[in-house]
């Protein structure tokens, strides 16, 4: 026999499981996984594609572009993937992981940036400045940013001279937050997080021609669990949109139709 | 097979731990000790404050530390005035943070340890003319020694399993920060999943080692 207490506890307890499974929401739901340097730009294009769908919930999960590729092959709920490098979806696409072809959506372009000095003026060949002490690159190993910035100081010559000097951050968002904390003096970063607010408002940026690496073709999917989903297939279509593609080109995003002479 | 800059990984993982544990033992005693047999007030704050680590994130420490350390935060002020420079991305950096991040499984097993000496063999010590500072090390230190046993290997472990802090003041920098538990990370990050694999096998047969020799070393366990 339980004691009353244990039965109170156990009806609390089972009270509170059901509170948290109800659903709370009435509309259809998707869940976008996407490459970090989407994060201020694909915020933008959710909240212009909600207006048209007030009751349906899109969530957003931003990270570096291999750990997303890996978890939805291990099962990961996420409904659409936008990578940073369009080779990723489409592994995912061999796979058979993919319920759409894949999509390229945008270049993306590199840029120096700081929070410390003025970066207006800075080239690559500054870096072999030794009073720039720390210079933050996404990891090139797997980030697709840290990749091309490899790619650039390498084309320059300088790889091997500022090599000892480089912070690798995680993804490129982290590579943009050691840069912004001071603690790395000068990074190579998205030029869509260069055009945050936030980071606009210091120090300034300088574009790297994208002469100097391989173009940074990003793509997205449409994933194999979302195959059925109506409102997946909508935010995918959307992106095509004159709406979406304002947006992207605001922060700096190359457009695949346009890129033709880039 | 494990590649070279696997192995340089885990010589710079083994030495982050051994250096973290030195240091604990030599700060966190002191600690011990007082914690073990203040009546002060401040025993509560104090003890709380020791063992924040275990419930706070790393992101909290890691963010803190990134924060602090940085060129406007005091320490990254103090260490630029002291000509160190900065110490994000750099091995001290990463030894400071695994200080704190392992300081309650050091200090703890040790307090404890301390506790359980109680009074009598001090007192005894005392009517024997020795000192306070000859009691501790002819006495209670002894008398402790499961406890810095345990303490030691609590503390070198937990650091070897570190990886949030590290993550986030780290740089992912070869021979400097890169430990295990992130070139794993970025070894999956990469897709070389067999990368992955030797070096992830090897920290499960390592912490597997390390705690059967906590369970079937330790002499407070063999009392029963």
């Amino acid at each position: 026999m339980l004691r009353p207490q244990t039965m109170n506890l156990l009806r609390a307890c089972t009270f509170l499981l059901l509170f948290l499974a109800a659903p709370a929401w009435a509309g259809d739901r998707i869940t976008i996984a996407a490459a970090a340097d989407l994060k201020f730009a694909l915020e933008e294009i959710v909240v212009a594609f909600r207006q048209a769908h007030p009751a349906d919930q899109v969530e957003t999960i931003y990270g570096s572009s291999g750990k997303f590729h890996t978890q939805i092959q291990q099962g990961a709920p996420f409904d659409l993937y936008f990578s940073a490098d369009i080779a990723y979806p489409r592994l995912l696409e061999k796979e058979g992981l993919a319920a759409s072809p894949v999509r390229p959506y945008a270049f993306g372009r590199i840029v120096l940036w700081s929070a410390s000095r003025d970066a207006r003026k800075l080239t690559l060949a500054d870096l072999a400045d030794p009073s720039i002490r720390k210079i933050a690159i996404a990891n090139p190993r797997h980030a697709p940013y840290g990749k091309r910035a490899e790619e650039a100081l390498r084309s320059v010559g300088l790889w091997e001279k500022v090599k000892d000097r480089l912070v690798m951050g995680e993804n490129i968002a982290q590579t943009a937050q050691y840069v912004q904390s001071g603690n790395a003096d000068v990074g190579i970063i998205a030029l869509s997080l260069a055009l945050n607010k936030e980071l606009a408002a210091k120090g300034g940026y300088a574009l790297i021609d994208d002469k100097l690496h391989a173009p940074l073709e990003q793509g997205f999917i449409v994933t194999r669990r979302a195959a059925g989903n109506t409102l997946a297939k909508q935010f995918a279509d959307y992106m095509g949109s004159p709406e979406a593609r304002r947006i992207m080109v605001r922060y700096g995003f190359v457009l695949p139709g346009e890129a033709a002479g880039k | 097979m494990p590649s070279p800059s696997d192995w340089s990984a885990i010589w710079l993982t083994l030495k982050l731990a051994s250096v973290t544990t030195a240091i604990l033992l030599l700060i966190g005693t002191p600690i011990a000790w007082w914690l073990a047999r203040t009546r002060s007030w401040w025993k509560g704050p104090v003890g709380a404050v020791v063992a924040l680590p275990i419930v706070l994130p790393p992101t909290v420490l890691g963010f803190y530390l990134l924060v602090a350390m940085g060129p406007n935060g005091p320490v990254g002020q103090f260490t630029q005035w002291a000509g160190i420079g900065l110490l994000p991305f750099t091995f001290t950096g990463l030894v400071i943070a695994s200080v704190f991040y392992s300081m309650p499984f050091v200090v703890q097993p040790i307090q404890n340890a301390f506790e359980a000496i109680g009074e009598r063999p001090l007192e005894v010590a005392a009517t024997l003319r020795a000192t306070p500072l000859d009691a501790f090390f002819s006495v209670a230190v002894p008398l402790a020694k499961p406890g810095f046993l345990t303490a030691s290997i609590l503390g070198f472990a937990h650091t070897v399993g570190e990886f949030g802090v590290v993550l986030m003041i780290g740089g992912n920098i070869p021979d400097k920060t890169r430990v295990v538990s992130v070139q794993i990370y970025d070894h999956v990050e990469a897709l070389e999943y067999t990368q992955a694999h030797w070096l992830s096998a090897g920290m499960v047969v390592f912490s597997f080692v390390v705690l059967l020799a906590l369970y079937t070393l330790n002499p407070t366990g063999r009392k029963k």
